[in-house]
């Protein structure tokens, strides 16, 4: 451990900018499944635990297509397409059920629907670790210590623009606002003539969406397994728990953060450490929102 | 009123003669008091007391290790031992197996115990969703860290010392001591319910805040029953790790998504909250779910993760509280119509 420290601080600091670079490629897509679930969380108040499995199920999509001859990038809008349609059924069989119910029950329906997609794609594709060539160019700087994949360049700047498109889409377009005034107030909502449940029904699906493109990322620049899913809803808790619902710019920079604290764990301790990492984020910040609620007396709830 | 003595004899002469009646299925039989045993435990925070956790398979895991370092190093050096992998085979003596055996599983429990209060200080502050996500972390944090200690065989595991018993009498063995564990657990529950803590329990689950107002020291009852389940657990982990002869972290010590989640559905399917309805609902799910094994093999998690789905949405009561609503004279509930259509508050 003090090896690598020295390395990362004394023999080649040049390291820390890939590390950098690196959390910031991963983090990007955290965020975009963070946001995902900040949405279905804030707009009807569900905790989806198959988030992550959702994003596996993307990256999957996107590697079938692949083999099927069709690019990252052009498969994009169709995994998009296609999770969007996915999520409305889950919506319309799952979800729907449990919308008005205790809490838990979501989120433990949430969490068979993640049992359920997880042995699915583990009885289509098998338990081993997928990745995708996309044949992208890799640039190499600092006497090639620190090297950027292109993969990663695009995939930060297609999730950057999908994340403009979805800001844009939620800001200006009727359904956009439509989706903003249920979450504000269900009820004044329906006797203002929009219809909730076809809300609900279409953010789940856009969360759906989200994080189809989010799983198309992870295909291009890290590995695939049908059991990571549940690593990454975990990650989507801890950015949604530390940075609010509803708080854009604090999802991004917590995600960011994220991928750093995983980066350096990785390197540091090992890279068993990484997911643990990650994990470990989460409990602290849930212990670090009991000690700022204990002061005012009050739990996390 | 259903006669409870009937079903106690039913259960002995399943607990006591089953492995003699049906010797082929003595594994089985063993399972199924490990998956009595889970969902019994977990009902004490989950069903009565409102604290839905995830990670309950924390504690079953940390026992399996804690018994596993134990047994191993009164006698022989841990850390040789699992560096070998398995392929030095230290012979245990009878006496320093079952000195190791039992020691073993009591240091699993007061370990498990003792975690528990310390998870349980850090944990009790977060209500409802949060404790159940809380407490997954918990547990996924558990198996990957256990994944990275290396004196505990890392994420190549460790295997254990054999049971010096003729090959026929090691899952009788297992068998009888699950049956002995998930009997005292059931009768724990059952005297800790009767009483003043089943009360303070139902009073957490069906409103903190007032209880605390109402002078309930509520963080001593969550601690206490998360005690009690960490601590059958602990034990029940302990020898599970014994019978199944070897350790890694992912499958067999923290099986998150597969018995982290079968204890949850378990209560859930038997009715949560009621003293029979986990020990109802982990009878059924295992049948299920060895009968889903032996005939859709390869689809068994499918069924099995749709099993789930369909029971947590479409019915989520129970059998045993679906049984009480239709029938509320049987159990020696009154009813008072005026109540009958409020909604439960979540």
């Amino acid at each position: 451990m003090l090896d690598n420290l020295q390395l990362l601080f004394v023999f080649a600091p040049v390291m820390n900018v890939q590390m950098i670079l690196d959390g910031i490629f991963i983090g990007a897509v955290f965020a975009l499944a963070a946001y995902g679930l900040a949405l279905v969380w804030g707009v009807m108040n569900v905790k989806n635990l198959a988030q992550g499995d959702f994003v596996i199920m993307g990256g999957y999509l996107a590697f079938s297509l692949f083999n099927m001859g069709v690019g990252p990038i052009a498969a994009l809008p169709i995994v998009a397409a296609v999770m969007f349609g996915f999520g409305w059924i889950c919506y319309l069989l799952i979800i729907k059920r449990v919308i008005d119910n205790d809490m838990f029950v979501s989120l433990l329906a949430t969490f068979g629907l993640s049992l359920f997609l997880q042995q699915v794609m583990n009885l289509i594709y098998g338990p081993e670790v997928q990745t995708i060539d996309s044949k992208f160019p890799i640039l190499t700087m600092f006497d090639s210590f620190v090297t950027v994949p292109m993969a990663k360049v695009v995939s930060l700047l297609l999730a950057a623009g999908f994340a403009a498109i979805i800001i844009i889409f939620m800001k200006k377009s009727r359904t956009g606002q439509a989706i903003r005034a249920t979450a504000q107030d269900a009820r004044a909502a329906r006797v203002l003539g929009i219809n909730t449940d076809r809300i609900y029904a279409f953010t789940f699906s856009l969360n759906a969406a989200i994080c189809g493109v989010a799983g198309v990322l992870v295909s291009i620049i890290w590995v695939l397994q049908p059991f990571y899913g549940i690593v990454y809803s975990l990650r989507t808790f801890a950015i949604v728990t530390a940075a609010g619902l509803g708080n854009l710019p604090a999802v991004i920079g917590v995600s960011f953060a994220l991928g750093w604290v995983e980066q350096y764990a990785g390197i540091i301790m090992g890279a068993e450490w990484q997911i643990a990492a990650a994990v470990m984020v989460l409990i602290g910040v849930l212990v670090w929102r009991q000690i700022q609620l204990r002061r005012q007396r009050q739990v996390v709830r | 009123m259903i006669n409870e003595k009937l079903v106690y004899l039913a259960l002995a002469i399943l607990g006591l003669a089953g492995p003699f009646i049906f010797p082929d299925y003595t594994m089985q039989i063993a399972v199924l008091w490990v998956m009595v045993l889970m969902a019994s435990t977990w009902d004490i925070m989950g069903g009565q007391m409102g604290y839905n956790s995830l990670g309950n398979i924390t504690f079953f895991g940390v026992g399996m290790y804690i018994s596993a370092a134990i047994q191993v190093s009164m006698f022989y050096d841990l850390g040789l031992y699992t560096a070998s992998y398995g392929a030095i085979k230290p012979v245990f003596t009878e006496t320093q197996y079952y000195t190791g055996f039992i020691m073993g599983v009591i240091a699993a429990g007061l370990g498990c115990v003792v975690l528990a209060v310390l998870l349980g200080l850090t944990m009790f502050g977060l209500r409802g969703p949060y404790f159940a996500i809380g407490t997954l972390g918990v547990a996924v944090a558990a198996r990957e860290i256990a994944g990275t200690i290396e004196v505990i065989g890392a994420g190549a595991g460790i295997a254990m010392p054999f049971l010096p018993l003729p090959i026929e009498y090691r899952s009788l063995f297992y068998c009888m001591i699950f049956f002995a564990l998930a009997a005292l657990a059931h009768f724990v529950i059952r005297w800790m319910f009767a009483q003043q803590f089943g009360l303070a329990a139902n009073a957490i689950r069906d409103d903190e805040d007032k209880a605390e107002a109402m002078g309930i020291p509520t963080l001593k009852y969550k601690l206490v029953g998360w005690s009690v389940a960490a601590f059958f657990m602990g034990c029940t982990g302990a020898v599970f790790g014994n019978m199944v002869g070897y350790i890694e972290p992912l499958e067999v010590a923290f099986p998150v998504a597969t018995f982290g989640i079968f204890m949850v559905a378990m209560s859930l399917l038997g009715g949560k909250g009621t003293l029979w309805g986990p020990v109802l609902g982990a009878i059924l799910f295992h049948i299920v779910k060895e009968t889903t094994w032996t005939y859709l093999l390869g689809l068994q998690w499918v069924v099995l993760g749709l099993i789930l789905i369909v029971n947590i949405v479409y019915f989520q009561q129970g059998i045993m509280g679906w049984l009480q609503t239709k029938y509320p004279e049987k159990f020696g509930i009154s009813v008072d119509p005026s109540l009958t259509n409020q909604k439960e508050e979540a």
